[in-house]
């Protein structure tokens, strides 16, 4: 299906993008001299260590993490005294954390000798790294045998705390014509410095994502696929307090999508900004090498501030996701930036402003699977009025080609999805983009008219934005308020306390595997 | 005494009753689906039921959408109803009277006190978000707001209630189970009155079990229920301050 274009200001274009780029180098060295424990976390699991520790459920990872900060060996990184025990206690990577968890203490170990260790560590990484691809190549075939729907891609959200009861609400919404399901997680669960462990049946507002969850959704939605005959996305939530450890799971469980975004914790979720820039990167490298699409949240920032008033505030923010995007090895086919259909539905001809806004993102990233979502602000109880405007959301998306349509629900504000709206949200996405399939092929917006003018207009106000945090910094600027008028101090937020310097021996042989692999860090 | 006045669901003439619904029901699409939801409708005294529409949801769910006609009718002359008295002015409005006759921003601390651990009813009266596209009360030039978050113990919310020197306290109970958040509201109120600040706050309950008449029955000043937007709690709290301070 094609879709029209419009023309952009190449030049401001190139120029919005060099700027977001020097911003983004500003924050990436800061970024290189930090870990976290979620970073450090997620290095254990990737190097196989699983499973919880007593009464309380406490990951493995966190026990061990929580002992290397008590030793002060936590600037050193988890891999190298993990992996120079397993090597001096003749014990796997997975043994010595459960020895750490009944007592082991790592500072009365000997070091073994350098070329033991890294010919050790060498074989821990490439089996590391050989699990994720094993996993993606798994992905890429069944993609292959089932084949691809047709885009945009009709994306719904189960919320029911219950995994098996989500199974059964996944499992109905594809039969009805979902390509993608995501589970929304339990209220809070990104203020969580642990991810949860096993399948789990209860939440507030959504259900755990946990490992066990991952793998027990991916196995209903690939079996629902074989009977519908067409590849169905799996989506998690890779944002809040541990981006990392999410990523790994869902690299080993063979998801498709994670909510990624590179500042949308310190915003709407009061998180470091250190420790979410330092997570994000980490997080990115592992979606990057396994295939995993990442969708960013500018959609959020519509959701505080005016939708046309802040657009441009979108624009700059998918500008510099997609540098740190880069960074981080991830190809466009792998950046689903988002932006949203939040206008105002009382302001006149809010349409073309949405098809403005809309156009704009397509033709900043003609190659990235852009997200588009629906309507929430301006969702009142009217659920009639609401259908109505989910139903124009549904044609800009399929007008302007937009690539991943999360479904609006006509029940939004009042509660979470019962099984008969998403069902309704999928009667009218189906009709209308049938209805409208090739209707981007015909259509040519008038050169210099509104949409153009408008997309321009956006995109200057976007660059004006981007000199000005280039000048203060990201850091300044989001402490400023900037971005979804939110302000957070750098010295706050939560999870501070889990950023910590490098030291001099700091090591983590499965980042530096995954740069190389991606060809970032020359 | 009041007359009677007896009131039916209005669909295209007076008193003829006619109800719309919708609903889903664990029945595979067939039939017996379509008689099980027309009992269902029977059932709640609805006549001349009209299946409108039944699909097919999979997995063994049927969606439906009914009419009915019904004979229950609500005599509204027997209803009172007991609500804040608020004059809606627009934020630029508050702010500006806030900045005339208090020379200072209101302080307002939220909590959601006792076990529940849901914010969603704080976060949408005092986020900058709002709710319903209504900014909240971080918005406004007028407020100073404390948001303290979920599981606050009730001791905690008075700390800070004189740290900051509070002039309103927003207290959210949303889940709750056997009636625990008016334990929680009481021990609240009683805290307050103990530790002698209760006088010169306004003290406001929300929730969607709470209302007013429940909120002024436990000794707070104002309840707000479900779909409360932050314009209206903002309105509420600068006249009623104006008003008790002689402002």
């Amino acid at each position: 299906m094609g879709r029209p274009t419009i023309e952009l200001d190449s030049k401001l274009v190139q120029y919005a993008r060099s700027l977001a780029k020097k911003i983004t180098d500003d924050v990436q060295k800061i970024i290189d001299e930090h870990s976290t424990v979620s970073t450090e976390r997620a290095t254990l699991r990737l190097l196989g260590v699983d499973g919880v520790v007593g009464e309380e459920q406490v990951p493995l990872v966190n026990v061990v993490l929580d002992k290397l900060k008590e030793w002060n060996m936590l600037d050193q990184g988890a891999f190298k005294p993990v992996v120079s025990a397993a090597i001096v206690l003749d014990k796997d990577v997975q043994q010595v954390c459960e020895a750490i968890a009944d007592g082991l203490d790592l500072r009365t170990l000997p070091q073994p000798k350098r070329n033991i260790y890294e010919a050790f560590s060498q074989k821990l990484v490439e089996e590391a790294v050989a699990r994720i691809k094993r996993k993606s190549e798994e992905r890429d075939a069944l993609l292959r045998e089932l084949g691809d729907p047709p885009k945009p891609y009709k994306y719904l959200i189960v919320a029911t705390g219950n995994i098996y009861e989500d199974v059964v609400q996944a499992r109905a919404a594809v039969f009805q014509g979902a390509d993608i399901i995501a589970v929304i997680r339990s209220t809070a669960q990104s203020l969580l410095d642990y991810v949860p462990y096993g399948a789990t049946t209860e939440g507030y507002g959504g259900t755990y994502a946990t490992q066990e969850n991952f793998r027990i959704m991916r196995q209903a939605l690939d079996d629902a696929a074989r009977k519908v005959g067409r590849y169905i996305r799996q989506v998690n939530y890779a944002s809040g307090l541990c981006m990392p450890e999410i990523a790994v799971m869902a690299a080993f469980e063979g998801l498709d999508i994670l909510l990624n975004d590179a500042m949308y914790g310190i915003l709407f979720r009061d998180i470091n900004m250190l420790r979410t820039f330092t997570d994000q990167y980490i997080s990115r490298l592992v979606c990057a090498y396994a295939n995993i699409t990442i969708n960013t949240g500018e959609d959020n920032y519509l959701t505080t501030a005016d939708a046309i008033e802040k657009a441009h505030t979108v624009t700059a923010s998918q500008l510099i996701n997609e540098q740190f995007a880069i960074k981080a090895g991830l190809k466009p086919q792998l950046m689903g930036l988002g932006h949203a259909f939040e206008i105002n539905p009382d302001i006149e001809d809010s349409l073309l402003y949405e098809i403005a806004h809309a156009m704009l993102s397509r033709e900043l990233f003609p190659d990235c699977p852009v997200k588009y979502m629906p309507p929430t602000r301006y969702m009142t109880g009217n659920i009639f009025k609401g259908y109505a405007m989910n139903t124009l959301f549904n044609l800009v998306s399929s007008m302007t080609g937009q690539s991943i349509q999360l479904l609006g629900i006509l029940t939004e504000a009042i509660h979470t999805p019962y099984m008969h709206d998403r069902y309704l949200a999928l009667v009218n996405a189906n009709y209308v983009f049938s209805a409208t399939r090739h209707l981007g092929d015909e259509i040519l917006f008038r050169p210099g008219g509104f949409i153009e003018k408008r997309a321009n207009e956006v995109l200057k106000k976007a660059v004006e934005l981007l000199e000005h945090i280039s000048d203060v910094g990201l850091f300044s600027a989001i402490e400023q308020g900037i971005f979804a008028d939110i302000r957070r101090s750098r010295e706050a937020g939560k999870g501070l306390e889990g950023v910590f310097k490098k030291g001099e021996a700091y090591e983590n042989p499965i980042r530096d595997a995954l740069e190389r692999e991606l060809g970032v860090k020359g | 005494m009041n007359q009677q006045k007896l009131v039916k669901p209005y669909g295209d003439q007076l008193n003829d009753g006619a109800v719309q619904l919708s609903f889903t029901l664990p029945i595979e699409f067939g039939p017996l689906a379509r008689e099980a939801a027309k009992k269902f409708c029977e059932k709640l005294g609805f006549y001349e039921v009209t299946i409108a529409t039944m699909e097919d949801l999979h997995e063994g769910y049927t969606f439906f959408v009914v009419y009915g006609k019904t004979d229950v009718a609500v005599d509204v002359s027997s209803i009172k109803v007991i609500a804040p008295k608020i004059q809606r002015l627009p934020r630029e409005k508050i702010d500006e009277l806030v900045l005339q006759k208090f020379k200072r921003p209101i302080v307002v601390v939220g909590a959601t006190i006792g076990t529940d651990a849901h914010t969603v009813g704080l976060d949408s009266i005092l986020n900058m978000k709002g709710f319903h596209g209504d900014y909240g009360l971080e918005r406004y030039k007028a407020f100073r707001v404390y948001n303290l978050g979920a599981q606050v113990p009730p001791i905690e919310l008075v700390r800070k209630v004189r740290e900051v020197g509070a002039d309103v306290v927003l207290v959210s109970q949303v889940v709750t189970q056997r009636n625990i958040h008016i334990q929680h509201l009481t021990e609240l109120m009683e805290l307050l009155y103990a530790e002698n600040l209760r006088d010169d706050l306004l003290v406001i309950a929300g929730g969607p079990r709470i209302t007013h008449e429940l909120a002024l029955e436990l000794g707070y000043d104002a309840g707000f229920g479900s779909g409360t937007t932050p314009s209206e709690v903002a309105n509420f709290i600068v006249q009623e301050l104006l008003k008790r301070r002689g402002l």
